[in-house]
């Protein structure tokens, strides 16, 4: 506020203007909303109001069977579902001491790295239409049509998967599936440049987002930011390589790190093209997966009543918006005592009211859609 | 027009009704008949055009249902736009509310009055005629700042503010670009403009020296921000201030503001072409003079239209810039260079009064240049950094 309104006796009498901004706003992605003070175009503040989207995915975690909250876990966020459904299983498989099948590792961390791609489409391509490029969108929709294809092929279902079970997968990836996804790559590939040519360097693009509402890593320590957004900051922080899990300690990859390139360390460009930089290394360990596949059951053996002995767990995976984490108390009963979802929008969102202070109105977009935030998963 | 009635008046008809009458139901009949069978199917079909050129941009198919190809979308959007709910808000300031679409549309259509499209074929070839185009353009931004003051929307005002902001700054360099021809030419008449440039294109204004080069790219800039186009599509950003002045508007009076934007569109390109691009001048190919108008006309309006799909083209391609870009671009960097444009051509006329056909030459050639320069990139773009599967299903 300080910064902005001047101390001294205005000649006359001034008000900020607040406005609500959502739920219904086109580019709140999903039903966020904002309350925003601002003088003229310039905001004093805008103060994020979560909420909307709240379905209890927490407390229905209570109330069916382990097998039966999979299912469930696809909602949370249904951008990136692989990866609900993985933390969720993960979790279950520890309390139990599961050993999950070696080729059901390797078909997860295929559906999850085509998943990260996805949800990071999704993500760069609503990035271009906020900032006002229509056209970038459509490109990253049509590449992500073709991973819902895939994804259809692999499990049947195009959004919320329910693909990851407890002590594996549902089911198996096929040769033919698995040339299909080594063609997609080969395509794939080629069109992220073709989509950095088209946006990612071009001039206004820079221009709105460089120097825009950089982070620092001190509040992103703060305010526990994840994900892309940590790694942006210019921390080299990712779960699957500081607390492996799954088989990502045999696959080489990079973790790409904002550089400020283009402006500050952390601002939102840096969070755009790490996003960029991580579909192409989802690419490589897609690569590799697909060459390491080992035969095999696609799942271990589970029954069907699944019983964990009582205890509790937390898992941490690197979702496709940061360290995802799923705390699970056990009873020893056939439901979960009680499912805790740490997720990476919700702390995402509470850095907004900070970091806005003295933006511009067209500036707050391009700062939600740089964290990446997905309401479902901020409300749960 | 006029010479028309005047004729018809000597030779008895209309007896006796006073020539005023006359001459008024004269220019009402000749708003109606533009209005109905030019202005309308031409924004129509660019609103049509328009989806279709960005569908193709984004890999898509776009509108192709309505007539061959879609062409006739825009009826089939004109009636359901006719049939909704003409919704005013209870809050809203109802005079201003219902005034303004109107006072955008009249901003636009009037434009059309000195608008040549052919040797003859011009409403009334005013010797104001570009003056008079800045000048009705200038009531669009009084539409727009009534919608969104009168909305009572606080996103209708923002854009409302933006637009108003926008606008008057861009008419400095779009008006500076301009009053380079005017100077060249020594008229204000659209016409006199049109007959001072040949039909070569080393003729034309856009290649007479290199700051009228120059003030072309820099009218075309103002202009396509002066009609709210994309990169400086500020006031309705739809991504930002949801819908920005129309936020509040439903049905007819909706589409009158989009009316206004698609007609706007090929407005810029007439008055581009006929300021820089030779306007109607053809070849010496015919002497039938039927058979001339068609030519001019149909010449006319293929140059006016190449800058309609440069003007799409750029929207599909460009994100949108911030308010506070928008306007250091024009202050800092657009009114300055318009400003040394319009001092070089003065310069220019004092040491080279009828020009100089040498350096006309040369810029036409670099203008082929950076022509072939732009196509080759394009062709590159289109052939070799191709991506090979698209829209396979099930890969």
């Amino acid at each position: 506020m300080s910064e902005i309104v001047s101390t001294a006796e205005p000649a006359f009498h001034t008000e900020d203007m607040t406005i609500s901004m959502g739920p219904q706003h086109p580019s709140t992605h999903g039903v966020l909303r904002f309350v925003v003070k601002t003088d003229g175009e310039v905001m004093s503040e805008a103060i994020p109001d979560v909420g909307y989207l709240h379905r209890s995915i927490e407390k229905i975690g209570e109330k069916v069977t382990w097998h039966g909250y999979v299912p469930y876990t696809d909602r949370a966020d249904y951008l990136a579902a692989m990866f609900t459904n993985q933390a969720f299983c993960m979790a279950a498989e520890k309390l139990a001491s599961i050993e999950v099948a070696r080729r059901g590792e390797f078909c997860r961390v295929i559906a999850c790295e085509l998943n990260r791609i996805a949800s990071h489409l999704i993500s760069v391509g609503t990035f271009g239409q906020d900032i006002g490029a229509i056209t970038p969108f459509l490109h990253a929709l049509r590449e992500r049509e073709t991973i819902n294809d895939l994804m259809e092929e692999i499990c049947g279902a195009r959004l919320t998967y329910n693909y990851i079970r407890i002590g594996g997968v549902g089911y198996d990836i096929t040769e033919e599936t698995c040339r299909r996804i080594s063609e997609f790559l080969d395509h794939f590939e080629p069109i992220v440049d073709e989509y950095n040519r088209l946006l990612s360097y071009n001039k206004i693009f820079i221009e709105r987002l460089a120097n825009v509402a950089p982070i620092t890593l001190e509040d992103a320590f703060q305010y526990n930011i994840v994900g892309p957004n940590l790694r942006a900051c210019g921390l080299k922080w990712d779960i699957r390589r500081e607390i492996p899990y799954s088989i990502y300690p045999e696959l080489e990859f990079d973790i790409p790190v904002g550089t400020g390139e283009k402006g500050t360390l952390g601002d939102c460009y840096d969070r755009y093209w790490v996003r960029i930089r991580e579909m192409q290394e989802s690419c490589k360990q897609l690569r590799q997966c697909l060459k390491m596949l080992p035969r095999g059951p696609a799942i271990a053996k589970v029954p069907r009543r699944f019983k964990p002995p009582a205890g509790e767990v937390y898992i941490r995976i690197e979702s496709a918006r940061g360290d995802m984490g799923f705390y699970v108390v056990s009873d020893g009963s056939e439901y979960p005592y009680r499912v805790r979802i740490r997720t990476g929008s919700f702390t995402a969102m509470s850095l907004i009211e900070k970091i806005s202070r003295g933006l511009m109105v067209a500036d707050l977009i391009a700062l939600i859609a740089s964290l990446d935030v997905d309401a479902p998963e901020i409300d749960r | 027009m006029q010479a028309l009635i005047d004729q018809l008046l000597q030779e008895g008809y209309f007896a006796g009704m006073p020539h005023q009458a006359v001459y008024a139901i004269a220019m009402l009949l000749a708003a109606f008949a533009v209005l109905s069978f030019f202005v309308a199917p031409l924004a129509g079909v660019t609103s049509w055009l328009e989806r279709r050129v960005w569908a193709r941009m984004q890999s898509r198919v776009g509108p192709n249902r309505v007539g061959p190809q879609g062409i006739l979308q825009w009826l089939a959007d004109g009636i359901k736009n006719l049939l909704k709910e003409d919704i005013i808000p209870t809050d809203a300031d109802k005079w201003l509310f219902s005034l303004a679409p109107y006072v955008v549309f009249v901003g636009f259509l009037a434009t059309f009055v000195v608008i040549p499209f052919g040797g003859h074929l011009i409403v009334a070839d005013l010797n104001i005629g570009i003056l008079y185009i800045l000048a009705v353009t200038s009531l669009v931004v009084v539409g727009i700042l009534m919608a969104g003051w009168s909305s009572n929307n606080k996103w209708s005002l923002l854009g409302g503010m933006r637009s108003a902001a926008q606008i008057v700054s861009y008419e400095i360099p779009a008006g500076l670009a301009i009053l380079n021809i005017v100077l060249v030419a020594g008229t204000l008449s659209m016409q006199g403009i049109i007959n001072n440039q040949g039909w070569a294109p080393w003729d034309w204004y856009l290649f007479y020296n290199p700051f009228t080069f120059a003030a072309f790219f820099l009218y075309f800039t103002a202009a396509l921000a002066e009609g709210n186009r994309t990169p400086f599509d500020i006031p309705e950003a739809e991504s930002e201030l949801v819908a920005g002045y129309v936020t509040e508007y439903s049905g007819m009076r909706f589409l009158f503001f989009f009316f206004a934007e698609w007609g706007n569109l090929y407005v810029i390109g007439a008055v581009a072409t006929t300021l820089f691009l030779g306007g109607w001048q053809i070849p010496p190919v015919t002497d039938n003079p039927t058979l001339q108008g068609v030519l001019q006309f149909i010449l006319f309006f293929v140059k006016a239209y190449l800058w309609v799909f440069v003007a799409m083209w750029v929207r599909a391609t460009l994100p949108r810039v911030r308010v506070d870009q928008l306007m250091s671009l024009c202050w800092k960097y657009m009114v300055p260079l318009s400003f040394v444009c319009l001092l070089g051509t003065a310069i220019w006329m004092l040491i080279w009064p009828q020009g100089n056909r040498l350096i006309s030459g040369a810029m036409f050639v670099l203008g082929l240049f950076i022509l072939a320069r732009f196509f080759i990139r394009v062709n590159y773009q289109i052939q070799k950094a191709r991506p090979t599967l698209y829209l396979k299903p099930h890969i």
